[in-house]
């Protein structure tokens, strides 16, 4: 094992290695290289959206992911929620000193991987090494920057009444991942993040449907913090039908033995969108015939009001409030 | 897992609602005891399909409910010393102490507090840190006793001289009992209680026995009920039947785990590990005798009461806070001042809004006030006849 020093961080030779031969190896685009402090690009007149993140993860590498491609992907889409095609995006790294080198390679090409496969460079970057113990093995920030077509106008505030709700696929799978790996909570299951790119998925939902009105990923919180986020900032009512809202067994399962709410659980490759109510059919198929689409459900609608609230597969009602405090931290 | 869907089974569940409607002839005011109840009751809305002839009182149920500010305090006081590393079951790290303080708020000043899912972790701990003393907050109805009883007697197998353990195990039937004998059940002008839905994981432990006591005593039905939305809405019909036909018997609807026994060796090494307390001092509930658990002298290398003195100064909780009075069901969430104000599972200033479990934390999580009208709270609610 080569650990990282704190000279990995100082400025000198040691540091421009790692970045020659890591970060700029895995990175590999025309823009990055430039060689400045910064990277010039161009940009058209249009509507941009901005978007940063950081990552603070653990474990560092879990089911279906790692902090890179999270760090990508997490950032990407929330450029899109907006309706944008994200362009570039920017990653900073804090580095704990003593981790394995080989695990930041790991980290590294994956997250490059995710950056090809998505089809957004990485075109400028840092890296600071803080002392042991001052850190938990790796930090990762990211910035994505893309274009909103002129067409679109979606933003939270645009719910309303009657407009109907979709999830693009089941939800809780990533929290639930991430806790089967934590220490002393160690479960067997085969149960894998959604960690996903979301912006092929949303490009093709809005290239034929730019009426849709909201998108929001719901990450942090789940889909309960997410559907009172959108109730809020439209002051609507939201209503959800439990039995249209895709959970997996697994997930399921293990919300029930630990006491939690699978509405509260993070998902990192799920969005909410809300639309009028006479494409909803329509964008369901649309959603549907792509593969990060295939599970969608139309899971509730819009009223007027203020609450989120569920109907239960039992006839009853019962009210979706934020989730309080944080479930379990460090889980992006 | 099976188990999820079976027992939630909206049809299956209309069947019972019809069945119960079909069957009241009176009004009913039953007592869930668990917060376990409590839970499932709000979460799957069992209210909206209860006829208006019957209420359901949230009962003390909830572990953590019903312990007082000045085991917070003791608990808190005890973090103080940075060799130990204080070790509870998750929920407890919120409620809060004096002046709103909690062993959450410990934890960000410092103090080596840590969030444990078993005893057993706790025990883990302790073998993986020689150097730190570590303290498990025991706390719970007999439901978790037996494992707090189990890594105590590991401990003591394995020679463990950094295990301590902070025990303040409660009893059921004794909260029970101070139930059925408090003042405002007795003059019935403040509470009415028809008959209890009871505990059901308690009930796996000790059994259905017990309770004869008070279908004795005290002529009031028991039905043990378990913890499903279809288990809780099958007990409330046996408990309807019951008081329609004048009966006063302990019915068990929770078969599938309960007997009338309970689960021997569970029991035989709570009896071995503890003994009964002369007093312990609920929340709510005032002092009750013989309603708690302490270590017998046996053990006692594993008592941290044993090595430190502990303040036993009284400590005062919010003043507006109703939970006393929520906890004996002579209140509900809805006539606090505190509500959803500011009081929130965020900032807890009682006990009952911590967990999901408490009566105020099901409330702010789940119900839906219906009746809201020109900004006036009704009192009344939409859970039945008051």
């Amino acid at each position: 094992m080569e650990p990282i020093t704190l000279a990995h961080g100082s400025g000198g030779k040691k540091m421009v290695t790692l970045i020659e031969d890591l970060f700029l190896k895995k990175f590999n685009n025309h823009n990055l290289p430039q060689g400045n402090d910064f990277t010039s690009f161009e940009v058209s007149q249009k509507k941009l959206a901005i978007s940063t993140d950081s990552y603070v993860i653990s474990p560092l590498i879990f089911p279906g992911g790692d902090i890179g491609s999270l760090a990508v992907h997490g950032t990407v889409n929330d450029v899109c929620m907006s309706g944008a095609k994200p362009l570039y995006l920017s990653a900073s790294f804090i580095i704990e000193e003593g981790l394995d080198l080989k695990i930041l390679e790991k980290i590294v090409s994956s997250m490059a991987e995710a950056s090809k496969k998505t089809g957004v460079p990485i075109i400028t970057g840092d890296t600071k090494v803080v002392e042991k113990g001052k850190g938990d093995g790796l930090y990762i920030n990211t910035t994505g920057i893309g274009e909103i077509p002129s067409n679109l106008n979606i933003t939270g505030s645009n719910a309303k009444p009657g407009d109907k709700i979709i999830i693009n696929g089941s939800i809780g799978d990533h929290g639930m991942a991430i806790l089967s790996f934590r220490e002393g909570l160690n479960f067997e299951t085969t149960l894998q993040s959604d960690s996903a790119p979301l912006n092929s998925l949303i490009a093709l939902m809005c290239e034929f449907f730019p009426q849709i009105n909201c998108l929001r990923d719901p990450t942090r919180g789940g889909l309960a913090a997410c559907l009172n986020e959108l109730a809020s900032q439209s002051k609507v009512a939201i209503k959800i039908f439990e039995e249209n809202i895709p959970i997996k067994t697994e997930v399921h399962s293990a919300c029930e033995l630990l006491g939690l709410d699978p509405l509260n659980v993070a998902n990192e490759g799920k969005l909410v969108t809300i639309c009028p109510p006479e494409i909803a059919d329509d964008l369901l198929k649309t959603m549907k015939s792509h593969p990060f689409g295939v599970n969608s459900q139309i899971i509730g609608e819009v009223l007027e009001g203020t609450d989120v609230f569920m109907e239960t597969s039992f006839g009853g009602q019962r009210k979706i409030s934020w989730p309080e405090s944080e479930q379990l931290p460090r889980i992006c | 897992m099976k188990y999820i869907k079976e027992f939630r089974d909206g049809k299956k569940a209309k069947i019972l609602a019809e069945q119960i409607k079909k069957e009241v002839k009176q009004n009913y005011a039953f007592m869930e005891f668990c917060g376990g109840h409590t839970h499932a009751i709000f979460k799957y809305g069992l209210t909206d399909l209860l006829p208006p002839e019957i209420k359901m009182i949230h009962g003390p149920g909830c572990p953590v409910c019903i312990l007082p500010e000045k085991v917070i305090k003791q608990a808190i006081d005890l973090t103080l010393d940075r060799d130990i590393l204080f070790c509870s079951y998750g929920d407890l790290l919120k409620v809060p102490g004096p002046k709103g303080d909690s062993l959450l708020k410990a934890k960000a000043r410092g103090a080596n507090v840590s969030m444990v899912y078993s005893s057993l972790d706790a025990l883990n701990l302790a073998r993986k840190n020689p150097d730190k003393k570590i303290v498990f907050m025991g706390i719970g109805f007999e439901t978790t006793a037996p494992a707090t009883a189990m890594a105590i007697k590991m401990a003591k197998d394995q020679n463990l001289t950094n295990f301590f353990v902070f025990c303040n195990h409660v009893l059921t039937p004794s909260a029970i009992q101070n139930i059925f004998h408090s003042p405002e059940l007795r003059n019935m002008q403040e509470l009415k209680i028809d008959g209890l839905l009871g505990p059901s994981h308690v009930s796996s432990i000790i059994g259905t026995r017990p309770y004869e006591y008070f279908t004795e005593e005290f002529e009031k039905p028991v039905v043990i009920a378990g913890f499903e939305p279809l288990d809780v809405l099958q007990s409330i019909l046996m408990l309807v039947r019951q008081v329609n036909e004048k009966r006063a018997e302990v019915e068990n609807q929770y078969i599938r785990v309960v007997d009338k026994e309970g689960n021997q060796t569970a029991k035989n090494i709570v009896a071995e590990i503890f003994e009964l307390e002369r007093n312990f001092e609920w929340r709510g509930l005032g002092s009750i005798p013989y309603s708690s658990l302490k270590i017998k002298k046996k053990y006692k290398q594993f008592d941290i009461k044993a090595y430190v003195k502990l303040s036993e100064e009284k400590v005062l909780g919010h003043k507006a806070c109703q939970c006393g009075a929520i906890l004996r069901g002579v209140k509900t969430a809805l006539d606090c001042k505190l509500f959803g104000k500011t009081c929130t599972p965020e900032n807890p200033l009682g006990p009952c809004m911590v967990s999901a479990e408490g009566a105020c934390g099901a409330y702010y999580h789940w119900y839906i006030n219906k009746k809201v009208e020109n900004g006036k709270r009704d009192k009344t609610m939409s859970l039945g006849h008051d």
